[in-house]
């Protein structure tokens, strides 16, 4: 169960620099621009007068409001924009195999390359430094797009440069948006600790900083509490104290999250077992087999949406619940009606029988498909992630849990309120006594096997959203279903849910200790263990028994 | 008294097939050495190492059928024993390679020294003696099964969630032996094996030896099934697989028993890894797949279970079907087994053998039945 991509996302300070200045070209771009010739006039500008001439330009392209200025400053600030001798043009340079590249400050297009000598740096000082911080600031601090706003004071927060300081009280004070005010007053706190405030002052700091409360914050009071000595010393190791308690609290939620979302993908995989190995009784080693069928039925039904209604692409998991139930449950439905009817009360042998299934069906679908992975793409309504307070959650794992939950409640419903679920527990309890009632019950044997199995394949629908789809999918998990259904006791649906979620919680608890693979042995281990204290699993059903 | 006790369960049968075993591992070794590569029955050397290779796989498969056709239990963790027995005979191998590894160094075997490793892990010491080495191919898979069958047959764990239970060790230990950090080589395992006991592996006279023991290994672990299921022992095995409730009652310990075929079978799987991994020349963790030892099921049930000799034909059909048809048609070979499993559960519940005996046509007697219709 390898977690796609969009599963560990790591935000990285270079990756936000692209997306700001990509925003803020997109934002600003509807404003005004001012005329190209009069901003290439004050480009030129720049590299003349000195450094208040490279002041006095600073201030025209600021006023100019457009976008490309940013780039230019960025450059000019890393001392990369240079003059050409020659001509007084300016151009941004950048150091390619050897030789300097000239990048057209504007256009961004590659103007030539310059040969040693012709080129001269545009000179900075800190006084000029200072300006174009605060011309940044002013163009991202006070952007009108609050998502640009936000970014920018994250970035400053990080970076902590002094700088910024006036451009940043200015934005703060202008700031409408009561959480971006925050992370402003935040960045302003990490700047405050950082330069020689008062002491009243960077106690207020330590205190806006601990309410933050995140693993930055900790990084910043760390050193502070490290220093041992006076109040705010005690202060910043009292706030390191509360973060890190809290950032435990927080971890302990994200892992039981982990595990519930893992315990989610455990009892899609299971459910359809628990009907046909704990109502019915059959062990269906090819049951993987069934939820990897209904992942190639997404596969298919989004191809050809794809390819014939494409603007449908988002809803074709939608189309693919009820055909892979379909496929799958069919499917299952024949196999009860070839193999598994004839096998009925010699479960080692159906054990056999279905694991012969299981390979044929998995090299049916390899010949068919081919051996590699399948891209099931995630519709943009399961794609991304949010955060709720410290804990990130992907929506895809977030609708899983729910689809996992929802399916676990209809098939309580199916099988507690309708006829088809009433006449599956009249046979399961009592077969001969049933038959005599009137329920035929070979059909109703085939299909409860096909429901187990259409289950399988909706499951396999929402397991092509996390994991790869191959011929090998339903492999990886059949031990875990069994193990699931196994420890959560046979023939009780509850049991499969709390068994589930369990063994889910239990893994991820245990994993950031003892690492991925060793909390999977553990946990294997642990049922080994369990059933033979309880051979009859979690919730087992009451009965007298002596042997099944 | 232990002559008779050997030849108690001694039928034609089973005679036939020592006969048979034995003659392999005598004539297919002097057929590869002393004819010339022209003549018409010379064996080539790759044929030696097949054979060899299927031999160790009859033993498995009668460790399996010891368990399953006579006691009832479907192991599906055979393979697991099976591998056991294989990394303490690859441990012994890596040891006897010494300095003459890649890397050089005197005691460490090459992957230990590419993983950083300053000293011998406290498990590898005394695999450099064969005798310790010989020692631990049974003792391993022996413990493991003792204590594994010790907690599940004392609370009762029996048919399918013994199955899942096997299936789930063999499953673990896979994970675990995959790990870098265990010590055994991780992902590729142990390997470049140089020599066994002073022989040369590659040697053709070698391969031929090993042939040969595989061969004596088999016969012997034939006759010690048949002995013990020929003997008192055994009939009470048999009785406790067709009603185990009764057998209970009737006042035998039934875990006792089961403990121990479950262990001397699993002790059998692993003499039968032990002689498959010079042979084959790697042990990885792949072997511990469930789905290996599902396959030694196959090969009992497609023999015939509960016949010790069907296991052997059976073992035999399979993988001289597997070799051929994975060289000749790869696509065909999962729906060959696939249908196998399909055809032989459905089909042929008493297996290959069971076409040849004269009651074949008679209904299915209880005694082939694991679950007697008394017991639904």
């Amino acid at each position: 169960m390898s977690p796609k991509r969009s599963d560990m996302r790591m935000p990285y300070p270079r990756r936000i620099l692209g997306q700001l200045l990509l925003w803020i070209s997109l934002c600003l771009s509807g404003q005004a621009i001012a005329d190209a010739a009069s901003l290439d006039q004050a480009i030129r500008r720049l590299g003349q007068g000195g450094f208040d001439g490279t002041e006095k330009a600073i201030g025209e392209l600021l006023a100019s409001g457009d976008p490309r200025v940013v780039p230019i400053l960025e450059a000019l600030a890393a001392g990369s924009l240079q003059v050409r001798k020659a001509d007084g043009a300016i151009f941004i340079a950048r150091q390619e195999g050897g030789e300097a590249r000239l990048i057209d400050p504007l256009t961004g297009e590659v103007a030539g390359a310059a040969s040693p000598g012709t080129m001269e740096r545009v000179r900075m000082n800190n006084r000029l430094r200072r300006v174009i911080e605060a011309a940044r600031g002013a163009l991202t601090l006070r952007s009108p797009d609050p998502a640009i706003r936000r970014q920018a004071a994250d970035a400053l927060f990080r970076r902590a440069d002094p700088d910024a300081r006036v451009a940043l009280e200015a934005a703060l004070a202008a700031e409408k948006d009561p959480a971006i005010a925050r992370r402003m007053r935040e960045a302003l706190a990490v700047l405050t600790l950082a330069g020689a405030a008062e002491e009243a002052a960077r106690l207020e700091a330590v205190a806006v900083l601990a309410r933050r409360g995140d693993r930055e914050s900790l990084a910043i009071l760390a050193p502070l509490a490290a220093r041992g000595e006076g109040e705010l010393s005690r202060a910043a190791e009292a706030a390191r104290q509360a973060i890190e308690h809290e950032l435990r609290l927080w971890e302990i939620g994200q892992n039981v999250w982990y595990g519930v979302s893992l315990g989610s993908v455990l009892l899609l995989a299971a459910i359809g077992l628990a009907i046909t190995f704990g109502v019915m009784g059959v062990i269906n080693m090819a049951h993987g087999e069934m939820v990897m069928i209904g992942a190639y039925t997404t596969f298919v039904v989004q191809e050809v949406i794809r390819a014939h209604m494409p603007g449908l692409s988002d809803y074709s998991l939608a189309a693919a619940l009820p055909l892979a139930f379909a496929v799958s449950g069919l499917l299952g439905i024949a196999v009860e009606r070839g193999i598994i009817r004839y096998l009925y009360g010699r479960p080692l042998e159906t054990l056999l029988a279905t694991w012969g299934l299981s390979l044929v069906l998995q090299q049916a679908i390899r010949s068919a498909f081919g051996p590699t992975n399948k891209e099931v793409a995630n519709p943009s309504w399961m794609s991304g992630a949010f955060e709720v307070g410290h804990l990130a959650i992907t929506w895809n794992r977030l609708w899983i849990v729910l689809f996992a939950l929802s399916l676990f409640a209809l098939l309580m419903t199916l099988l507690r309120r309708s006829a088809f679920g009433l006449q599956m527990r009249a046979v399961t309890q009592n077969r001969a006594m049933a038959g005599s009632m009137g329920i035929r019950t070979p059909m109703v044997d085939a299909l409860t096997f096909g429901l187990g199995s259409g289950i399988a394949g909706i499951a396999g629908v929402a397991l092509s959203q996390i994991d790869n789809v191959s011929p090998n999918l339903g492999q990886g998990y059949i031990i875990d279903s069994f193990m699931v259904v196994v420890f959560g006791g046979v023939g009780n649906l509850w049991g499969t849910l709390v068994g589930a979620l369990t063994l889910g919680i239990v893994n991820k608890m245990v994993e950031p200790h003892a690492g991925a693979v060793l909390g999977k042995i553990m946990v294997l281990v642990f049922i080994i263990l369990f059933i033979q204290k309880r051979p009859r699993g979690l919730f087992a059903l009451k009965g007298r028994a002596f042997e099944t | 008294m232990i002559a008779r006790f050997f030849l108690a369960g001694f039928d034609r049968r089973v005679a036939l097939a020592l006969i048979a075993v034995l003659a392999i591992g005598t004539v297919v070794p002097l057929l590869n050495l002393m004819l010339p590569a022209s003549h018409v029955l010379h064996v080539p050397d790759y044929m030696v190492a097949l054979i060899g290779k299927y031999l160790t796989f009859a033993l498995l498969a009668l460790s399996v059928d010891l368990v399953w056709g006579y006691c009832g239990i479907l192991s599906l963790g055979h393979g697991a024993f099976f591998a056991l027995g294989g990394y303490a005979m690859g441990m012994h191998l890596m040891r006897e390679i010494g300095p003459r590894g890649v890397y050089g160094h005197p005691v460490l075997p090459d992957f230990m020294v590419f993983l950083n490793w300053k000293e011998l892990p406290w498990y590898w010491h005394g695999f450099d003696q064969f005798w310790f080495a010989a020692l631990m191919v049974v003792l391993a898979p022996g413990l493991l099964a003792f204590a594994l069958g010790w907690f599940a047959f004392r609370s009762r764990v029996t048919g399918v969630y013994l199955s899942i239970i096997t299936q789930a060790m063999t499953f673990a230990l896979m994970l675990a032996f995959f790990r870098n950090d265990m010590g055994f080589g991780g992902n590729n395992g142990l390997t470049d094996f140089k020599d066994l006991l002073g022989f040369n592996l590659q040697a053709a006279t070698t391969r031929a030896g090993l042939l040969a023991a595989s061969s004596l290994a088999l016969a012997l672990g034939l006759l010690l099934a048949s002995a013990i299921v020929g003997s008192r022992l055994g009939k009470v095995l048999v009785a406790l697989r067709d009603a185990e409730g009764r057998a209970r009652f009737l006042g035998y310990p039934v875990e006792r028993y089961k403990l121990f075929v479950f262990t001397i079978s699993a002790a059998m799987a692993g003499v039968a890894g032990a002689l498959y991994v010079p042979q084959v020349g790697i042990i990885n963790p792949g072997e511990f797949s469930p789905a290996n030892s599902i396959e030694a099921v196959i090969w009992v049930a497609l023999g015939g279970r509960g016949t010790l000799v069907g296991p052997l034909i059976g073992a035999g059909l399979v993988n001289y079907l597997k070799t051929y048809l994975t060289a000749a048609m790869p696509d065909a070979w999962l729906f060959a087994l696939g249908g196998l499993f399909i055809l032989v559960t459905l089909a042929l519940p008493r297996g290959v053998l069971g076409l040849f005996d004269r009651d074949a046509r008679r209904p299915r007697t209880a005694a082939v039945d694991p679950i007697p219709k008394a017991a639904e």
